[in-house]
Order: C-alpha cells, then structure tokens, then sequence
C-alpha cells in the first residue's frame, strides 16, 4: 500500500525501531532559544554529556528581547541572566548562536527558513509549539519540551510513537481578499482547539498550491493551534524556488540530487489517512476571533456569538467565560469593537510578505487617534529589507512604531504587553488570557485586517477604509 | 526520576476546560534557569481570587488535580509541569491533554492520567461534595479510585504503555537512548549527503 507524505519522512529517519516501544528518530536539526534550552544544558553538564551534533543545531535569541533601546544591555534582570545562560551554554557546548545585534538574529521559525536551513524531508524540532511552521517545506516539525530538548542534544534523535494521518483537502480558491490566515482561523474554528490532536496533518488542494511560501508558513504555524502534532504541505516548484541559493540551501550537484528526493516526497495515491477533512476556502472571508482560544472566531462580518446559541454545555460555559473577560457583549457585530493597539509581527504573520502588505494599506493614510500600532518585524533580515524597501518609512509617517526583531508582544515577555483591560488586534496566533499580558485582550486578525484596523481604530478589512483622494496637479 | 507506582491524595476540582499552558504559568514566569521555584507562577491569574479552588483550605495540600477536557494546550512551555510539580502535584486526571503537555509530563515524572469525561465528572462531584477527599491512581493497574460504599468512584484510565514502563522504572530516557547509541552511528553512516549544516 502507498504511504502518506509524512509516513515517507518518518520511515527515512527511524533510527530504531522495536514493537511495543516508540520509534526512535533521527533529528536533522534541533533550533534553540533562551526559554526552554537552560535547564536542558543544565542536564547535559549534571550528567557529564555533550551535545552530539552542533553541526545541526542552531540557537537564536527571541522570546525575551527587547525591541527598543537595541544597543543599551537588557533593562530586565532575569531576561538578561537567561540571555546571558545561553549565550554561556552556546560557548560552552560549541553550538552557533545568533544573538542579538547579529544580523541573523530573529525568531527561530523566521530564521531557519531564511537561512534555507529548513528543506523538504527533514525532521526539525524546537522546544517551541510553533516549530510546525517549518512543515510548509514538506518536512514533520514539531514542537517538543525542555526535557525532549535535552535528550535530542545528547543524542540527535529522539522517540516519538508515529502519529495518525489526517488530510486537510482545501477545495475551491480563496476569494480575493481573503488570505491564508483567514484560512487557518476558520479552519480551527471548524475543527475546535482539539480537533487535530494526536495527527500529523498534510494541507492540500489547489488552494494550498497557489500559496507562496510565506502565506504555507502562515498555515502550518498554526496547526498547533488545532491540536495537531505538526501540518506540512507537499514540497513543489514554488517551494524550490523558495530555496534556491539561500545560504544553507544545497549547491551545484547536490541541488540536483536533492530535488530528485524531494520530488519523492508526495503522497502516493492509494496512501491512507486515518481522517480526511475538507473545507472550501471559496467560502472564507477576513476571520478574526472573539474569545480567549484560537478556535473562538467567526467572520468580521458577523456578531459576537450568543453562549446559550451553542450546543455543547462546555463551549458554552467556555464562551460565557470568554465573553467575561474579553468585556464583549453578544450579539455585538465585530466591526464595532474598539482596538487599543495593533500588534503586526510574530512567527505566524512577521515575515516580508506581511510587512508590504499592511505597508500597502496603511501609505498615504495615518493611524487611528488612541491607536498604538506596533511593527515587529520577525528577523533583522527582515527588517534590513523592509527599510531598504522605505516600509518602516510608510509605518513610522502613518504614525506606527518600528521596532526591533523578536517574539514582542505575541507572548509579551519583554517590555511590550498589553496592560489589563487594553484590547489588540493580533497578527499572532494565541489569544489566550493573559498572553499578551496580564488582562489583555486579544483578537487575532490577518495582517490585513491588522492594517486597516490600525487606521480606522476599530475591527476592520482593508474594503471598509475609503478610498485615498489622489493629490497633486 | 523517582519510581512511581502509585499515588493517594487530596485532590482538587478544577472545573474549566481548554486550560492552556498561559494559563498554567505566564510567560512572564519562564525566565528561570534552574528547574524549580516555577510554583509562584502556577494559574497566577487566578490565585489572587479566594475563589480559587487551590486558595480554598480544603484543597491546600492537593497532590491530585481534576481538570477539564484540553487541558494543557497550547505552548510547548515544560515549565507547565515543572510548575505543577513544584507546586506539589503528583498527578492530573483530564479526559483530554495537549499532546505536547503529556509528552513533558512523561518526562518528567508527573502522571497524566487520561480518564472518560464521566469519570471527571463523577470525581468532580465526589471531591466537592467531601472536600479534602483523597484520590488515588494505580499505575501498575491503571485505575484511579476514590470514596467508599455506595460513594465509591472507580474507573479505569489510559496512559500510553511506555510512559507506564518508564514512570513505573524511573527511567532516564536519556540514558536509554544512549544504549542503542550503535543505531544511531549506523544511521548517521547512511544520511543522505546534501542535508544542511550549521556549522
Ligand atoms: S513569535 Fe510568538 S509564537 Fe512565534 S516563537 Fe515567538 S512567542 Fe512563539
């Protein structure tokens, strides 16, 4: 029988296999940052081990850092000391390290791919959930705990029972206007927050094909969101193009024999997928969410939803809840919420493709009076390019800031949160309580219903803003 | 890793679903090095609250909690069950974990016990009608039990046979893996050429 994309990866990197245990895996690259690597290196010096392969492991800083004041030390003690630990254990255990000032220094899932370190057919890990936004390649990314960190250091490998295979088919074509993050939110709130627990999930369809590679990341970041163990998608020529000559991307020879593979790297027609779900993207318009889990959402056309309209007793105490401490009254149309500040970054939405985007929408008009608006980009990198571009020109004279590369305000753990009570609109992909600080609100939002929600002040799709009166002779 | 064979003790209803790690610890709290002191930040949004099932006097020495389906979802984050642990737990009862959180639990030695969202419910009743009322879960014959007579609750739950091994031995993973460390030189041997690097 034929075998499922993610079945083909798996089996090329079973390093051991043996009935009634899991299956132990070959890591091709481990990535690092200074939240969940501390007490792994800590484990590795207790036991007198090293890393195994720094060849194919990289370490980045992000989680932490500020975005501002980028030449001064870090104003927040413990942030530095954990900075400063991995800076340490980087040295100490030879693993190359991007850290801040460092023109490779980004968010990890921002980084490797830009490096071309990410490629079809890996196995990738991170001690980070959204590592599933390296699956866009066509490779099985995980996220995996400080524990799991430390035993793919020692060892490159790790044991992992093989997961269910589920199929997402996107049928039909997003209509325009609508964008893969619109996509993935109504697809999660189809599916719920659990919907994808226990799969490893291929996203196909014509859809899904006439994604760039960024709109693809877009959509496997946030398959963790669903539940799912990872999302992937079949590597094709856009994917290659993608890669083509990037730093770490294979050269002369190697390239050929490398798109050889990578061309296997399909599922076989008579594959089998433990679950199969579609959904019609033809259908899907700018999505945003009401409550305090990524599966809370609905169209921006629509209410916020009325509790006693669900059917299950849990999501309705879930969205009583939600409802509480969002300080949203049901039946109130989406449109009409008022947003404090506007957060465009993150793994999910931070990349180059994002920041033209909303730059596009935002030139020539100015921010909402009260509205703070936050550009984040997701690495250096992508900051040079979108400065050589004149972007942070168009952000900074329509009245938003632009800042340094980093996670920022997508789990607030520098210094930029929302304080309690202030209400975001998010390019992110977590609106739980409390993520962006303690009593923020979140609502999740596409990069361009961020944009033009930074300019009307309110819930808002790029449609709703009028048009700019042309000046001059 | 310490033995774990079986647990009794007073455990604690926490009547919420989709309980994300942001929830078991903000972020805010993850900026330790070392793997203990992470209980100050355990539900830290709710435990200014006197309502709070942990402020509750009953509920002070739980080494059992009882929590909603989902529960444990979202961030990698394995401060979440270190959180727990330092805190006091033993075990978590859900019928449903984010896959991540019962990976890192595994771990590192906390018990995620995956039971039938009756059972929660029936525990969630016997518990609050008897506060401080003990719980116990059998790993070797993978029953949790609590109460007496007619008020007995007993059922069985689930947790993937090789977590059960390795929590039943103590067992390093680490360690285990590094036994078979001649299939990994072989499979190293035979990688394919043009896999990236970073060094
Ligand atoms: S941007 Fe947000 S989701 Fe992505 S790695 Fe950073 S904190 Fe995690």
């Amino acid at each position: 029988m034929g075998r499922t994309l993610a079945e083909k990866i798996w089996d090329d990197h079973v390093v051991r296999s043996h009935a009634g245990e899991p299956d132990l895996l070959f890591i091709d690259l481990h990535l690092i940052h200074e939240v969940t690597s501390p007490q792994a290196f800590d484990g590795l010096r207790l036991s007198g081990r090293t890393v195994r392969r720094p060849d194919l492991t990289l370490a980045t800083e992000d989680h932490n850092i500020p975005t501002t004041d980028l030449d001064k030390p870090i104003a927040d003690l413990v942030s530095r000391t954990q900075v400063e630990t991995l800076r340490r254990n980087a040295e100490e255990f030879g693993v190359r390290l991007h850290p801040m000032g460092d023109i490779d220094q980004g968010i990890v899932h921002v980084v490797g791919p830009q490096l071309g370190l990410t490629q079809p057919g890996m196995t990738i890990v991170c001690g980070d959930s959204h590592t599933s936004t390296h699956g866009a390649f066509g490779s099985i990314a995980f996220g995996i705990g400080t524990s799991e960190v430390e035993h793919v250091l020692a060892t490159q490998s790790l044991s992992q029972a093989k997961p269910k295979m589920m199929a997402v088919d996107v049928v039909g074509e997003l209509p325009p206007g609508s964008t893969a993050k619109d996509l993935i939110l109504a697809l999660i709130t189809q599916e719920t927050t659990g919907g994808g627990q226990g799969y490893i999930v291929e996203y196909r369809g014509e859809a899904i094909r006439k994604l760039s590679m960024e709109a693809r990341m877009t959509i496997c970041n946030m398959s963790i969101e669903w539940g799912a163990k990872a999302g992937l998608i079949a590597p094709d020529q856009t994917t290659y193009e993608y890669l083509k000559d990037r730093v770490h991307a294979p050269q002369g020879e190697q390239w050929d024999e490398a798109v050889a593979y990578w061309d296997s790297l399909v599922t076989d027609d008579d594959a089998h997928f433990d679950k199969i779900i579609t959904i019609d993207a033809s259908t899907v318009t700018p999505f945003v969410t009401w409550g305090t889990n990524p599966g809370q959402g609905v169209p921006l056309s629509a209410n916020v939803p009325i509790p006693d309209e669900f059917e299950d007793a849990n999501e309705k105490v879930a969205a009583e809840r939600a409802l509480e401490y969002m300080g949203l009254t049901a039946g109130t149309p989406m449109r009409e919420i008022d947003i404090d500040t506007v957060f465009i970054g993150s793994c999910t939405n931070g990349r180059m493709e994002d920041l033209r985007v909303v730059a596009d929408i935002i030139k020539g008009r100015t921010v909402a009076d009260n509205t703070r608006v936050l550009v984040v980009p997701g690495s250096v990198r992508v900051r040079l390019q979108a400065e050589e571009e004149g972007l942070d020109l168009v952000f900074k004279e329509a009245g938003a800031e632009w800042r340094g590369a980093g996670c920022s305000m997508c789990l607030g753990m520098n210094p930029d949160t929302l304080t309690p009570g202030e209400r975001s609109a998010s390019t992110s992909n977590r609106n739980f309580e409390g993520r962006q600080g303690k009593g923020g609100r979140t609502h999740l939002v596409s990069p361009e219903v961020a944009a033009a929600t930074a300019v009307l002040g309110h819930l808002a799709a790029p449609s709703d803003l009028p048009a700019l009166t042309t000046t001059g002779a | 890793m310490e033995k774990f064979t079986s647990h009794t003790g007073v455990a604690a209803p926490l009547r919420r679903s989709n309980v994300d790690t942001d929830q078991i610890i903000p972020a805010v709290y993850l900026k330790r090095v070392t793997r203990s002191g992470f209980e100050d930040g355990l539900f830290a949004a709710w435990r200014n609250d006197p309502e709070f099932v942990l402020n509750q006097p009953a509920y002070e020495k739980a080494t059992v909690l009882i929590a909603g389906p989902d529960f444990g979802t979202g961030s990698s984050r394995e401060h979440a069950v270190w959180a727990l642990q330092n805190y006091g737990f033993k075990a978590v009862i859900s019928s449903r974990f984010g896959d991540i959180f019962r990976g890192n639990s595994g771990k590192a030695g906390l018990l995620a016990a995956e039971v039938d969202e009756k059972v929660v419910q029936a525990l969630w009743d016997h518990v609050e009608a008897n506060p401080g009322a003990q719980v116990t879960l059998d790993l070797e014959s993978r029953t949790v039990s609590a109460g007496e007579g007619v008020d007995r609750v007993e059922d069985s739950f689930t947790i993937d046979d090789y977590t059960r091994w390795r929590l039943l031995e103590g067992l390093d993973d680490v360690a285990i893996t590094l036994s078979h460390e001649d299939h990994i030189e072989a499979y190293e041997a035979k990688r394919l050429p043009f896999k990236p690097a970073t060094l």
